[in-house]
């Protein structure tokens, strides 16, 4: 098995989710990460939908996406030529004696402090899932209260979008 | 030009644009307001029928016999839930139909209200596509829509499930001009570059085999399926959904495969060094234990859907598009490599399938004890009623041997349940083909088991003057899951006896819905009956055959086995060599 990021435009229409989230279930794909959002055309939304499996398999799910009648267009991201954040809020106990230890880590990975009360702290972190495991693996030990994280966000480098034709639809 | 008027007559006006004639249905509180200007449509008829379900397969059935778009109608809740095993049924077997459902009012929506189902949320698994209309203005465009998806690309199910509030709102009418799907585009035209290889890989190959599925019926490609075997003379086989697509008396044609497919059939599809399979989708009923399944071929496989493409088994040359066009484009491409020179010779395969053929035709044994057999009957009516009838089956043993026995030679004259194996599915269908084709008889060849699922479609039928004739194959079980009890529970027959030579009495059951009941006991009343059902027309018939219980479906490849292992009787493996040189 292997994870795979696909980017798919849909039709920003009531259901479109569930047929796809459905899709995958029925056809027995675990998704590991979605997140959708509205792009720069009005009434198309894109879904980024990370998957961990074999490319046969992904093969058929892809053509079955296709099939949707609100699927516009999927595109595989390879991972060497695609720009992938994923954005985590971790809420950490952070006590007199730890809190500044708390600060530096978070200095370290570029990450923000976005609240604090008197005995904890909330972190925003972005970056690629290595980084941010990385993150969380460190602030363990402090004891996380509260771990959120989004789904994977992802965009191929380079000048051209995926409406564009170049692109090579999966 | 848009026009002032209410959601339902903007729905009624729809479906007169979308060249509707027919609608089955049943009315009901939430698509009650489409009922009142329904009665007014002049171009729209509406069968009332006696289930949901059969409103389903009648509209598959009518669709299945015309090639139109078949529609059925019915209200929110129980209603709608009664056309899922249709739904399902047609979107197994690609049947293009549009389901138009009612729904609570929008803002009831989501409140567990009376007769509120998610049908839209139920039907996703199941439907090529489907609709919730909350805004009346958006029901022509939904109901235009749902008509061009069903109808193309890879036809199937669309549903329209509109609100109560929309069909009653007050809304402007404006058939659209031109359909904004930027989703949807299905491929028709052919790869050319593909074409080419697949005919060089026709040429060179000397075993190869045209694997023909249900998607050149829907292509309307029969006549272009006969060119292409006929130029290359390659054998043809077609599935249970293909029956007709080829004629059964043509010597290229080796029969169905599958299951219960014939040993030249299935034996060709193993031995073969090609398939050239079109319109067809690997089904585990064709490839049997699917690792084993044509080991030494090299596959072509051309379909409308790429998903289908590969899905089950790897492919050498893909070719997505309209089966038409395709095998079109492949017999012209194939007949230019064969002038070229460069053809392998198929000389002796043909001769081996042809050996095949003779030395294990389709067969049966007759009963010991002098009561009906099944086959023979089937056998008789398809010799009676002839290759211009259309035949519709349900699903179990008189399934197969309809699809055995009946010598096809006309595309659309076979509508059997294939991919969702529907009991019950054979009446309202033939009901459903009488309507499309009035001018053809139309046989149910129906189970006991499966006619009491969906009998009260008689009903419909005496009170519309739609009079199609139903064979039934009595042999008081539930005689498929019989034979396998048979064969792999030690004869241990759980739950399977209808006792239905005692109950219901068929005849006077035919009886009491106004049809014509005959019986059919021994084989030499069996051409007198079917003449005497032949020669009555102005109302439904029910014939009666009580056959042989311990009749079994010949050949057969068990469940999960490799196809190698088919007997053609029961443990009696063909010798795949015999008569012929390897």
């Amino acid at each position: 098995m292997s994870r795979h990021t696909l980017s798919v435009l849909v039709e920003d229409v009531s259901g479109v989710l569930a047929r796809i989230a459905g899709l995958f279930a029925r056809r027995g794909f675990n998704i590991e990460s979605l997140a959708v959002g509205p792009t720069e055309k009005a009434g198309v939304s894109r879904m980024t939908i990370v998957v961990n499996v074999d490319e046969q398999p992904l093969e058929q799910v892809t053509k079955q996406l296709n099939k949707l009648v609100n699927v516009i267009k999927i595109v595989e991201l390879d991972p060497e030529r695609s720009v992938t954040r994923e954005l985590i809020l971790i809420k950490v106990r952070a006590g007199q004696e730890t809190r500044s230890h708390i600060l530096e880590t978070a200095q370290l990975f570029r990450a923000k402090v976005v609240d604090v009360s008197a005995d904890t702290v909330v972190i925003e972190g972005t970056g690629s899932r290595g980084k941010l495991n990385a993150l969380i693996e460190i602030l363990e030990p402090y004891g996380i209260q509260e771990l959120i994280q989004s789904g994977a966000v992802a965009t191929a480098r380079g000048g051209r979008g995926i409406s564009e034709r170049n692109l090579r639809s999966a | 030009m848009s026009e002032r008027m209410t959601g339902s007559q903007s729905l009624v006006r729809s479906l007169e644009h979308a060249d509707v004639e027919v609608v089955f249905g049943i009315p009901g509180g939430a698509i009650l307001p489409a009922y009142d200007p329904l009665m007014d449509s002049k171009q729209i008829r509406h069968i009332l029928v006696r289930h949901e379900q059969g409103a389903g397969h009648a509209a598959e059935g009518y669709a299945t016999a015309t090639g139109k778009v078949g529609v059925c109608m019915a209200t929110s809740g129980p209603g709608a839930t009664n056309l899922v095993t249709a739904l399902a049924d047609a979107y197994m077997d690609s049947v293009p139909i549009v389901a138009i459902t009612g729904q609570v009012g929008a803002a009831a929506i989501g409140t567990d209200a009376f007769q509120e189902a998610d049908i839209r949320g139920i039907t996703f698994p199941i439907t090529k596509h489907n609709y919730l209309i909350t805004d009346p203005a958006e029901i022509p465009a939904a109901i235009a829509e749902a008509f061009h998806i069903a109808a193309t690309g890879r036809p199937g199910p669309v549903l329209v499930d509109i609100s109560k509030t929309a069909l009653q709102a007050e809304t402007e009418f404006e058939w659209p001009e031109r359909l904004e799907m930027p989703g949807y585009r299905p491929t028709r035209k052919p790869n050319n570059r593909q074409i080419k290889q697949a005919a060089k890989l026709i040429t060179a190959s000397e075993k190869p085999v045209l694997y023909v599925g249900g998607g050149v019926i829907k292509a309307g490609a029969a006549a272009e399926l006969r060119m292409m075997a006929e130029t290359s003379g390659i054998p043809v086989v077609t599935t249970l959904m293909a029956r007709g697509a080829f004629p059964d008396d043509h010597e290229l044609h080796l029969g169905m495969p599958g299951m219960h497919g014939s040993v030249a059939a299935v034996g060709a599809l193993q031995k073969a060094d090609l398939l050239i399979a079109v319109g067809t989708r690997f089904d585990d009923r064709v490839t049997g234990h699917l690792d084993s399944f044509a080991p030494n071929a090299r596959i072509i496989h051309a379909d409308v859907d790429p998903a289908e493409i590969g899905k089950n088994k790897p492919v050498d040359v893909p070719i997505v598009g309209d089966a038409r066009e395709i095998l079109a484009a492949l017999a012209v491409a194939t007949q230019t490599e064969i002038e070229k020179g460069e053809r392998a010779d198929i000389t002796a395969w043909r001769e081996r399938v042809a050996g095949w053929k003779t030395n294990y035709p389709l067969g049966y044994d007759e009963p010991d004890d002098g009561t009906l057999s099944p086959q023979y009957v089937i056998e008789r009516l398809g010799e009676l009623a002839g290759p211009e009838a259309i035949y519709c089956a349900g699903v179990g043993q008189h399934q197969m041997w309809a699809s055995q026995f009946i010598r096809f030679e006309n595309p659309r004259t076979w509508l059997n349940s294939g991919g969702a194996g529907t009991m019950g599915y054979a009446v309202p269908a033939a009901m459903g083909a009488k309507v499309g084709v009035p001018d053809a008889t139309v046989w149910a060849v129906d189970g006991d088991g499966c006619f009491q699922m969906t009998n009260q479609e008689l009903a419909t039928c005496t009170i519309n003057n739609i009079p199609i004739k139903v064979a039934l194959i009595n042999n008081s079980a539930l005689g498929m899951v019989r034979q396998w009890q048979t064969l792999f529970y030690s004869e241990r027959y759980s739950n399977t006896d209808l006792n239905s030579h005692e109950f219901p009495d068929f005849v006077k059951l035919a009886e009491a819905y106004g049809a014509v009941g005959l019986r059919c006991e021994t084989a030499e009343e069996v051409d007198a009956t079917i003449e005497k059902a032949m020669s009555i027309n102005d109302r439904p018939v029910v014939v009666d055959f009580r056959v042989h219980k311990d009749a079994m479906v010949w050949p057969m490849v068990a469940a999960g086995m490799s196809n190698d292992e088919i007997k053609y009787a029961r443990d009696l493996a063909p010798e795949w060599e015999r008569g012929t040189e390897e």
